[in-house]
Order: structure tokens, then sequence, then C-alpha cells
């Protein structure tokens, strides 16, 4: 008989033995936090625990706060349960989750990618029996190319526009992703950022995760007094008054998203440079066999889709109802309060 | 495919007019001859005859992919778009070749009538062998849905650039019957391409949106009811009569009874008009719904002949006695028609359409009020002065239609669009009361800001109560204001009626559900309308 270590509620998920939830979204009174993200980390939660690395982005989003950090790969002991952290590699200081109960291990994803980025903490497969997977980007259609290769691409746009006389402005959610390209991008030219990006760059500097300087996109920049600058900015900053002010410009949004024509053109957005910072089709399917897990729940993205094929597969498979539909394409705004 | 590739990768990569007119005036500049050929024929809508089915390519692609079907389909739904779905799906292709357009077009056009092994052998060699963008330009080619963001006036503009010959001229040479096939592209472009039958470009009116009064005196004006049937253009020169739709399609076979003017109208006679199904005795339109079951029709059975016979209504003169006279003023190509016509022999199916007269724009606004019972949308604003331009052109030539009749209705399934719109819930199925029951009457897809189509996805997310394959069925709750053009009585539809032109004007958010319409209440306007 297959024990259960963690059930589904209408607060999140939540460990019985432990009594505890994990990226609960209502208050509880003790929350175990995957990454800063605002749809894992909300407020309000009487205790927190959250890997050291990720702690600083949970307080300065969440402010006071009662909050315990933990070292990767450190178990400890709450209540019945031992639970412990391992890299999930989505943003710097992302988890997946591992709880145990008398034998029986359960493991939480989180929002996850396989690729290393060269700045998050890379991607750790946890064997288990139970693994309850993210499945935003769960379809076929979505393959990733090595970030290199994306990377060069944005590169050499930023560098035609450099040459057109333009500033380059790219859209990118203000934690991870953002700083994902500044560690990734070669530095062509100047690179600006926008406040809510600079403040997540500020806090994760300050950690100690190798960035480049860069100088905040303050109203008496332009492209005049820094030509042939990359401005990073969240994808709401786009096409308003804020980018106009600094001059002629080409916008492009970073996302995996960008994969779909449709979605790149609802937006009305000419570029658009797919860069995830969740697993593809590949990722997905290869994280859940590495698991060696027989059961496997989906959350945040495709599910129904994602569950059906997992029990051709011949896994058993479920499907977790979160409040959240996951990054959703059209609610691409992760700005900072 | 690499040119046409990185042509459809500029086009693509901006939504500003003026980089696209440059990158497709580039592209004529430089591009091989043949490929210059198909990329205009593909921008004013020529295609190739599809070699494949979309069926076929879907169990092909899904093969291809090493996809279960049901996964494919569930794919394609999201994307919403059945070349890009194919492309994303493939594995990267292992060697890549280039492969012109106009030769792929060609290995294409050679596939169709071919046994489906064989076909299928050419189409999986291609996919294996393209890179991304080129793979997904030849689904799009096969598919035969090429659209690239490229309207007409950008097409010719870029034309123009690229040759030096002017835009009108150009937008003209375009016209007509003419092959990309055997049709090279200095011939196209000095004019030497469209054959005798070739058509004029269609002038189009825009909407008044605010009455007519800023248009200045009335008495330089020119007014006539806006028909409700098949806007056409009447060819009549030597060696060629056409009928030729606004959508730039010969429909000559399909209205026979047009073709006794081939044999009256003087030769280099070109007329712009409005085809009709025609109730003789009370000599106006039948209702659209009779015009209909004739579209689409290539032979038009003896029956529908008699229940529903074509009838030309002229609206310009274009050539006359075989001179192009659309520079001349409307007021005078007017004149010659209205002479062209009187001096036919009676009973031709060829009638002026007649001027409406006024004196002041109230008057004008009394006789709009009629319209409906005249078979017509409303009343057209043409200035006198006016040449006959082509395309749009603000300021001359206006359609003052009659507002559209309304229904509330709510929302009970909601399916994801395509396109542009795929992942996005915008197309919703409407229902409307019957006692206590609600009953479904009719689809609508457009009318609602971005915005609104975005919180109304969220919220089909959050609600959904049933799914069948794409569409969710939802809480009968969300309101919104139909309109639409016209109804007909319809066997086919559960609720006995089909609308015309159904799209929402407006979410009702202050109504709830059992602030709705009735079926009781469409089924009176119905008898109104008979």
């Amino acid at each position: 008989m297959v024990r259960t270590v963690l059930t589904f509620t209408d607060r999140g998920i939540y460990c019985p033995a432990g009594d505890f939830h994990i990226d609960p979204w209502r208050p509880v009174p003790r929350a175990l936090i995957t990454h800063g993200h605002s749809d894992h980390a909300r407020p309000g939660m009487g205790e927190y625990l959250a890997t050291h690395q990720a702690l600083p982005v949970i307080r300065h989003r969440l402010g006071s706060i009662h909050a315990k950090g933990i070292g990767y790969g450190e178990p400890r002991q709450i209540g019945g349960a031992v639970v412990s952290f391992h890299p999930a590699g989505h943003v710097p200081g992302s988890a997946q989750i591992r709880v145990e109960v008398a034998g029986e291990v359960w493991v939480v994803s989180g929002d996850y990618k396989t690729e290393g980025d060269g700045l998050a903490e890379a991607f750790e497969p946890v064997t288990c029996h139970t693994f309850i997977s993210e499945c935003t980007f769960g379809l076929p259609v979505f393959h990733w190319e090595p970030q290199p290769l994306v990377m060069t691409r944005i590169a050499d746009w930023w560098q035609a526009n450099a040459t057109a006389g333009k500033v380059s402005i790219l859209g990118a959610y203000s934690f991870g992703k953002a700083q994902r390209l500044l560690s990734g991008l070669p530095e062509v030219g100047p690179i600006l950022t926008h406040g809510a990006v600079e403040e997540m760059t500020e806090i994760l500097r300050g950690q100690g995760y190798r960035l480049p300087s860069t100088t905040r996109a303050t109203p008496d920049i332009t492209s005049k007094t820094h030509p042939g600058a990359l401005i990073i900015a969240p994808p709401s900053a786009l096409g308003s008054s804020w980018a106009n002010r600094l001059g002629p410009a080409e916008e492009a949004f970073v996302s995996g998203w960008m994969a779909l024509r449709g979605i790149r053109r609802r937006r009305a957005l000419g570029t658009g440079f797919v860069l995830s910072d969740h697993a593809d089709w590949a990722g997905l399917n290869a994280a859940i066999k590495t698991t060696g897990a027989e059961r496997v729940f989906v959350t945040h993205g495709y599910t129904a889709i994602f569950r059906n094929w997992l029990q051709t597969q011949g896994y058993d498979a479920g499907i977790v109802e979160t409040r959240f539909t996951g990054d959703d394409a059209d609610d691409t705004d992760e700005v900072v309060g | 495919m690499n040119r046409f590739a990185a042509l459809f990768a500029a086009l693509d990569g901006t939504t500003k007019t003026g980089a696209k007119t440059q990158a497709l005036a580039d592209y004529f500049r430089n591009a091989p001859d043949a490929d210059r050929v198909w990329t205009i024929a593909l921008l004013t809508g020529r295609r190739p005859r599809r070699a494949v089915t979309s069926t076929e390519l879907r169990l092909w692609a899904a093969e291809a992919a090493a996809i279960p079907d049901w996964l494919f389909e569930e794919s394609y739904a999201v994307v919403g778009d059945l070349a890009e779905t194919i492309a994303l799906l493939l594995p990267p292709p292992e060697t890549t070749f280039d492969l012109g357009l106009a030769e792929a077009i060609r290995g294409q056009i050679r596939l169709t009538g071919q046994p489906v092994d064989q076909r299928k052998a050419a189409v999986l060699e291609a996919w294996g062998k393209l890179p991304a963008t080129e793979r997904f330009l030849y689904n799009k080619l096969l598919t035969g849905g090429f659209r690239m963001g490229v309207a007409q006036g950008l097409l010719t503009r870029a034309l123009a650039l690229a040759t030096g010959v002017e835009e009108a001229t150009l937008a003209h040479r375009l016209m007509g019957d003419w092959d990309p096939a055997n049709t090279t592209f200095d011939a196209l472009i000095e004019g030497g391409a469209g054959g005798d039958a070739r058509p004029y470009p269609f002038a189009l009116a825009s909407q008044l949106e605010d009455g007519p009064e800023a248009l200045g005196p009335p008495e330089d004006w020119l007014a006539e009811w806006k028909w409700d049937g098949i806007r056409g253009q009447l060819i009549v020169r030597p060696g060629a009569f056409a009928l030729w739709s606004r959508g730039e399609e010969l429909i000559t076979d399909r209205f026979p009874e047009l073709g006794s003017l081939a044999d009256f109208l003087p030769p280099g006679t070109v007329i712009d008009g409005e085809v009709l199904a025609w109730h003789k005795e009370a000599e106006r339109p039948l209702a659209f719904a009779a015009l209909q079951k004739r579209i689409g029709r290539k032979t038009v059975p003896k029956a529908l002949l008699t229940s529903a016979p074509a009838r030309l209504l002229a609206y310009d003169l274009l050539e006359d006695g075989g001179t192009d006279i659309r520079d001349c003023p409307l007021a005078h190509r007017r004149a010659r028609l209205e002479e062209v016509v009187a001096a036919l022999p009676p009973d031709l199916p060829l009638a002026i359409s007649p001027a409406v007269t006024f004196g002041t724009w109230d008057a004008l606004a009394q006789a709009r009020a009629t319209a409906r019972e005249r078979e017509a949308e409303g009343v057209m604003l043409k200035r006198a002065a006016s040449s006959y331009f082509a395309g749009r052109k603000r300021g001359d030539w206006w359609k003052w239609k009659l507002d559209p009749y309304t229904v509330d209705a709510v929302m009970l399934y909601a399916q994801a669009g395509h396109g542009r719109r795929a992942n996005l819930f915008t197309d919703f199925t409407f229902g409307i009361r019957d006692g206590i029951e609600l009953v479904p009457f009719t689809k609508a897809y457009s009318g609602l800001t971005d915005a609104e189509f975005a919180e109304i996805t969220r919220w089909v997310q959050a609600h959904t109560l049933e799914r069948f394959g794409p569409v969710r069925k939802v809480p009968a709750e969300l309101v919104f204001e139909i309109g639409f053009e016209g109804l007909q009585s319809s066997p086919r539809h559960k609720s006995g009626i089909a609308l015309r032109f159904p799209r929402m004007l407006r979410w009702r958010r202050d109504k709830g559900v059992d602030e709705v319409d009735t079926l009781q209440s469409l089924r009176a306007l119905l008898k109104a309308a008979d």
C-alpha cells in the first residue's frame, strides 16, 4: 500500500506527518518555500523555511517575516517527517523539496529546469517514490535550444541595434531571467537596468552570485548618454512611456512563450527570444524518468494533457490543482512591488 | 527558401510598416525572378492547389515526431496553427539544404494527384532537411493558408520602390487571371500579365461613424443604397467576358443568367456593381439567405435559377468604349453609366442602382431609416467629384450603415482561438432563454478588446465545468450584448434561428443571466423581417 506523505488541500500541498505546507497560497502556520517567485512565496505564513540562497529575495518581497534558512541537501526533522532541499535550477536559490515519512519519499519539484544556466544552482535529480512535477511547458512543441545559442542570438541583435544607433530593451522577469541574461550575455556595450531589475540584481550580487556591473536606468539616462546600451526591464515596461523616453530603441521579450508565434504576435512584439527558466518537454520527461518515481502528480501548466501522456508512458499519474496556473502566457509580469 | 525565409523573418520580426516595406523592396530588387513572381502571387492570395490534405499532414507529422495522434491534436489546439505545430514538433533536421521558393512550390504542384506513398515520402524528405523557419513556410505553402501580415497597399508600395512603377498602376497590373507558374516578373510589372479580362482594383468605402453633417454641403454628394449582396466587377471586352468578386475571384460561371449581358453591352465596358438575388414582382432584392444558396456553387441547378435569379445593380462605370475613365469625376461616370444602361433592351438582368435623392442630411437620415425594408444595409455616400481610386482611401466614399440588431445573451461554451489568438479563449457559444431553459443560438468571435479576452480567458480557466476536446463548458454567468445584421430560420440550429454577422458589441458586466433575452423575442423579430 502506498503511504500518503503529502495531501492536496485548498491551501496548498500539506504534510500531515510534519504538519507543514509547501508553497501554500493561503496563510498557514508553517510554510516550506521552493523559491522566491510570487506565485510560490506568498505573504501571511506563520513561519517560513527556504534555502539560505532563496531567503534574501523572499525577505525583500514579503517584508518582515519569521523565516529560517536551510542548506541544500541538509536533512531536517519536522515532526514525523524528514525534509531536505535540493537544487531545482530554476532561479538562484530555488529548490525541490524532498519529504520522507517512514521510508516513503515524495519530492515536490517547485519550478525547475534541467539545463545549467551558469547562475542558478544546477538541477539535481532526487530519487523518490512519488514526484510532484510542474509542467508549465508540458507539450511536445516546446523544445529549447542550448542557452549559448540563444545568448549569441540576443548579442547579435543587440550589436545590430547598436550599429543602427539604437538602444536595445529586453523584457525579462526581474528576478531570475534578468540576472540569467546579465550573467550569460557577452558585453557588447553598457548594460542598464530598470529599477525593478536592479533591486533584485543588487540582492543577488550581495549574496555572491557572479553578475556584471550594471547601471540603474535613472531618468537622466537615454540613448544619447549611453549609445548602444542594453536595457533589461520587466515585460510591463516594454512599449511604456518609461521605454519611450530612452530614445530610438528596439524591444524584445525573452520567454519560453516566445516559441509560439501567436502569443508573440498577440503581445504586438516584433522580436522574441525563446529562453525559459522551466524545463522543456524533453527536460520534463527526462527529469521524471531520473527520479525513478512510479507515481507522478503534475501541476502548473498543461496538466491534463501531460497527465494523459504520463499515463501512456506507464506512470500512475494525477493532477494537483493549484490556484495558480503557472507562468501564464499573458500574465508575464513579475514586477517587484 | 533561405532568402524567402529571411524575408518572412524580417516581416514577422517587426510591427513597423516602414521596416516591412523596406524588407519587401529589398527582396524584390534581389530575389530570383520566379521567386519574386511567386511571392507576389502568395501575397495577393494566389496559391497552388493543395497537394496534401490537412488530415494527411497531421498523421504524417505525428508519426515523424513519434507522438500519439491525440497528443498532436492537443498540441495543435494550443499552438493554433497547423504549419507551426508541425514545424515545432518535428525533431531538428540532421542535414539542411536550400530549396528555392519557386522550386519548393513546383515540387508541391508536381505532387498533386500522386499516390499517397509518393506524396508522403516527398513531404517527409523536405521536413527532414529544412531548418525551422523554412519548414514552417514549406508547411504554410502545403496548407494553403498563407498570410504574412502584408496588406495589398504595402505590397504595391514595396514593388513601386523596387521598380519605379507608380503604385496605382501596379495595383491594376497585379490583378486578373495570371498564372505564377508561367508569368515573368517583368511581364507582371509591365502589365503584360492578367489577360484581357483583367479587372481594376476595387474602390472601397470607409465606415461613417458620426453621421454625415461634417461632410459639407449635401449637393456635393451622391447617395445610393448599400446592398447586401456580392460586390462585383463585370468586364465586357473584345474576347473577354468576366465577373469578378471583390476578393478577385472569377465568378462568371456561378451566375450564368448574367451571360446575356455579353451580347448587349458595348465592347470595352467595365461596370462596378452588386450581384443580388432578385424578387422580380416586388422589384427588390431577396433576403441575403437566397443569394447565399448560390455562393460557393460552381454549377447552378435550374430550380435555384428560378427561385433566386441573379441581377446586377450597377454603381459605377470604369471603362467606357475601351477607355479607362477611373480618373473622371463620379458625376461624369454615373451619367455615362446611365446612358449605357438606358441603351440596353429591357428585361436584361442589369439595372442602375438607384440614387437616393435628398436635399438635406436630415432627409437622407430619414431615407436611411427605411433601408431594411428595401433589403439594404444602409446608404453609401460618394463625393460627386471623386475619381475611382484603388483600395481604401478615406474622405471620398463612405458607408453609412444602419445600427445592428442587438440581443443580450449569456456565454455557455468557450474555445481557444487560432493564430494571434491561440491560447486565448475568444470563440464563444451564447445562449438565450427559452422558458426556464437556456438554448445555445449563436457563436461569436470578435468585438472585445485583447484585455477583455485575457480577463475572460482567466475566468474560463478558473470556471471550467467540463471539457469536450478544446471546448470548455462554463457556468452561465457572463452576459454579452450581441450585434447582428439579420436573421433567418434554420433547421440546422437547435434554436431554429441563424444570425447574420453576429459579434460581441459589449460585455454587459451589469447584467445577470436572468436578464438575457428570450428566444420568443428573436422569433418575433424573424416574423417581422419576413
